[in-house]
């Protein structure tokens, strides 16, 4: 059956891309940009820059206005009790680090920080040099064969001595959604602090930070449709207060001596040096974008269209998936042809899919693998973009083969 | 021209023929087959090429005063852009060389974006190494 996206005429670069003879399936890595983020970002720019926080004039006045209106519509979005419950930072890999340093104070030598087997480097290795700095032990969690964290294996593993747990809450190679709830009332139970990167997973669907219970809550605005150059730290109120402040500068400071300094608290404490303004105010307009949609008809075709990704795949030989991914993306291999030729081939044939270790090499080693290829689906891709790839992937195994 | 190594004048001659991707890639799988073999211990973690997304090993000689190349990759047309690559630096001097244009000679073959910064390939890699090994 045919699957058109209604949304798709909402990003021009599909368009574009189109024209060019490129059918975009990458949209894991990042994703293409709707109109109206175009917009606000030309808007922006054309009427008129400012620094925020700092000037009393009507242009700072009116960016300033901006960007916390964007904090306001990011709270909403994820249903956090309150904007100054926001950080912005500049990615989410830096709002990982924003943590791995502010909360270092309360990792002491033997302690145990967790993570889990299948965590793409950003949420890996702050916590492992974390570890390292401070004599501490990284724990990994162990996934099952669907992908998912294996939960008999954590209740063994969380332990007094776990200080934190930080989790992906969708894997970008395995497309599992993670058993947070469990994970997370391990960790409490425990009197750790918890952290779910939400790089992934909030770009499917909307997630509740009253309901889900983390302490810290991480996204990526451009895999979000929002611009490049900005991340989202949420951290709970309370749970903010643990942080220590680890950049400095910019209007962050509260008072500031020679030898002295005294900082804001969350969220200002903690955006040294001018923002990312435009892009904070470019998110802002993608989540305007974004709360206009149906989800539940963003949700349906999400869903339709991943079923199609994976019985395609099903239906041709030696293509093995990784995991039992539930939504947005597959990973797979093909028995007898090397990752990097796959993705030469489709590459040729103007396919933008992912060919490597996904920034995940220690989940590919783990599964035995040196690389896969990968596609991922954004909110704008149809059917026709999956015939065209699964027609290129037939003739890039004929050549193979 | 004339002063091509024989082999890069069939690489010229054969993609020259093979204006589309799909010609291309088989032609490329062909020449991977040319490869010279590398022993298993040649297939060593110091002669592995890092920054590739398949495994490829770099060994060069020097006879003579000219350099002599073999190359490995598990991956078939990574075997390919190594043995075109091959075709034009093998039996060349460190100063030939060192003024070699390889982003030229991949071009002449239509092989341009092969070389492109964002790929992963690794042939960039694989220039790298043998400048350092030449250097």
């Amino acid at each position: 059956m045919a699957l058109f996206s209604p949304w798709r005429a909402d990003f021009p670069a599909l368009a574009v891309l189109e024209a060019q003879g490129q059918t975009y399936l990458d949209s894991a890595a990042t994703a293409q940009k709707p109109q109206a983020l175009i917009d606000a970002l030309g808007g922006y720019y054309t009427c008129g820059t400012a620094n925020v926080h700092r000037a009393q004039h009507q242009p700072a006045e009116r960016a300033t206005r901006a960007y916390e209106d964007s904090r306001i519509k990011v709270a909403k979005w994820l249903n956090a009790a309150s904007p100054a419950e926001i950080v912005f930072t500049r990615g989410a890999t830096e709002a990982l680090n924003l943590l791995a340093y502010g909360l270092e104070h309360l990792i002491g030598a033997g302690d145990e920080i967790i993570i889990s087997a299948l965590e793409h480097h950003a949420n890996l290795l702050p916590w492992q040099q974390l570890a390292k700095r401070r004599n501490a032990r990284l724990q990994v969690l162990p996934i099952d064969t669907a992908g998912r964290i294996d939960l008999a294996a954590a209740a063994a593993l969380v332990g007094p001595r776990t200080r934190l747990l930080a989790v992906s809450q969708l894997s970008n190679v395995l497309g599992g959604w993670q058993p947070l709830d469990d994970l997370l009332h391990l960790a409490k139970t425990q009197g750790a602090l918890t952290i779910v990167d939400g790089a992934q997973g909030v770009v499917h669907g909307r997630h509740d930070m009253t309901t889900l219970g983390c302490d810290f809550y991480v996204l990526s605005s451009h895999k979000l449709y929002g611009p490049d150059g900005v991340g989202v730290l949420y951290g709970r109120g309370e749970s903010l207060l643990q942080l220590h402040h680890w950049q400095f500068g910019g209007e962050m400071v509260r008072i500031a001596d020679y030898q002295h300094a005294e900082f804001h608290a969350a969220p200002l404490g903690f955006e040294a040096g001018t923002p990312p303004i435009s892009g904070v105010i470019g998110l802002g307009a993608t989540l305007d974008y974004l709360a206009g949609l149906d989800v539940a008809a963003v949700e349906r075709h999400e869903r339709a269209l991943h079923d199609q990704l994976l019985a395609g795949l099903a239906a041709r030989n030696g293509v093995r998936l990784l995991g039992s991914p539930q939504v947005a993306l597959a990973s797979f291999v093909v028995e007898g042809v090397h990752h990097s030729d796959l993705g030469h081939l489709l590459t040729e044939q103007g396919i933008a899919v992912r060919s490597g270790n996904h920034c995940a090499m220690p989940l590919m080693k783990h599964l035995g693998l040196d690389g896969a290829t990968r596609v991922s689906l954004g909110l704008y891709n149809d059917s026709a973009d999956l015939e065209r790839f699964f027609s290129a992937l037939d003739q890039a195994l004929e050549l193979l083969r | 021209m004339s002063d091509l190594p024989q082999a890069a004048g069939e690489a010229l001659e054969a993609f020259a023929q093979a204006p589309g991707w799909e010609q291309r890639a088989r032609l490329l799988m062909q020449w991977g087959e040319r490869l010279e073999p590398l022993d298993e211990d040649e297939r060593s973690e110091t002669n592995q090429v890092s920054g590739c997304e398949s495994r490829v090993w770099l060994v060069g000689e020097r006879q003579d005063g000219c350099w002599h190349f073999r190359a490995a990759s598990d991956a078939r047309l990574i075997r390919g852009l190594l043995a075109v690559l091959l075709a034009r630096v093998n039996g060349l001097d460190a100063d030939k060389l060192a003024q070699m244009d390889m982003a030229d000679w991949f071009a002449s073959l239509g092989l341009s974006r092969q070389l492109s910064p964002s790929r992963s390939n690794g042939m960039n890699a694989v220039l790298q190494r043998m400048r350092e090994l030449t250097g």
